[in-house]
């Protein structure tokens, strides 16, 4: 970790003293985590696409304002943030979304699916493509204060300070609404997933099909 | 003090990141182990979170990283707008 933090402040260092395609190499590893941060906040890949692509070229013009205080990852996924915030105000969800923005407010019903049992569903099944696409879609109907904060906690991996440092929110705040998304997620998908996709089974468990 | 079904879920998120305090861990511990509703709960969680963070959930689309090389390549080369001051 903290090589790889030493070899990006290099190559950083080197881009801005000109050596500019260099920059390819700085980004590969972010790309697929700058489109998914888009995409789950757009919902449409052609737009979440060139959305990237712009936050890609913003990120190389602007490399002199990163400080290194923060990581890199944690300043480019700012952008990325930024950049989905304004095309959605573009894309006239406005309306929408600043409903979703009182959420947080409202006694909500923030309590988990019910069940006794759980046999767990095994990676392999998500060869299926029925499940990630109800799997995008659950993380996709979470109201946005609490999309914003599962991706970056869940999906990208970032800690609670970055996630707070990148939201501009509390790490208390960081902590209520990723608890609601993921009890959200899990109230959502578990029905479908225990109708829809088949456990992992014991051999007993076959044989008594 | 005994802990309910209700207190139970309202740590699952931090027993998942394991930032629970040992007396809260322990009491918790001791409510799965008798409890088949909140075993159930958190691990059908667990699993939850664990298939949607997977790589495979989402996917790029096919030709993405090429695509997007090639753009920041021409945007690199690219003579600056000496009318477009840089905003920062």
């Amino acid at each position: 970790m903290q090589e790889d933090r030493q070899h990006e402040a290099e190559l950083i260092r080197r881009i801005l003293a000109g050596e500019t395609d260099l920059f390819h190499e700085l980004i590969r590893p972010y790309e697929k985590m700058v489109y998914v941060t888009i995409f789950t906040m757009l919902r449409n890949e052609a737009e979440a696409e060139d959305a990237a692509q712009e936050v890609m070229i913003n990120a190389f013009r602007h490399l002199k304002s990163f400080r290194g205080d923060s990581k890199f990852s944690t300043w480019l996924i700012t952008i990325a943030m930024n950049e989905g915030r304004q095309r959605l105000r573009k894309i006239k969800r406005a309306a929408e979304d600043s409903l979703e923005d009182t959420v947080e407010e409202r006694e909500g019903d923030f309590t988990p699916a019910f069940l006794t049992d759980w046999r767990e569903i095994p990676l392999e099944a998500l060869e299926r493509k029925e499940l990630r696409h109800k799997l995008r879609e659950a993380v996709e109907t979470l109201p946005k204060i609490y999309r914003e904060v599962f991706v970056l906690r869940d999906l990208q991996e970032m800690n609670q300070e970055e996630t707070a440092a990148a939201l501009g929110i509390t790490i208390s705040a960081v902590k209520v609404r990723l608890h609601r998304a993921r009890i959200m997620l899990q109230k959502t998908l578990v029905p479908y997933l225990k109708e829809n996709v088949p456990a992992r089974k014991s051999f007993f468990g076959r044989l008594f099909q | 003090m005994k802990l309910e079904c209700k207190q139970v879920w309202e740590h699952i998120s931090d027993y998942l990141d394991q930032q629970l305090t040992p007396e809260v861990l322990a009491e918790i511990e001791k409510h799965l182990e008798n409890c088949e509703v909140c075993s159930a709960i958190l691990d059908s969680t667990r699993n939850v979170l664990i298939l949607t963070a997977d790589n495979r959930t989402y996917e790029l689309p096919v030709g993405y990283s090429k695509r997007l090389h090639d753009r920041l390549e021409r945007a690199i080369h690219e003579k600056p707008d000496p009318g477009n001051s840089s905003s920062d």
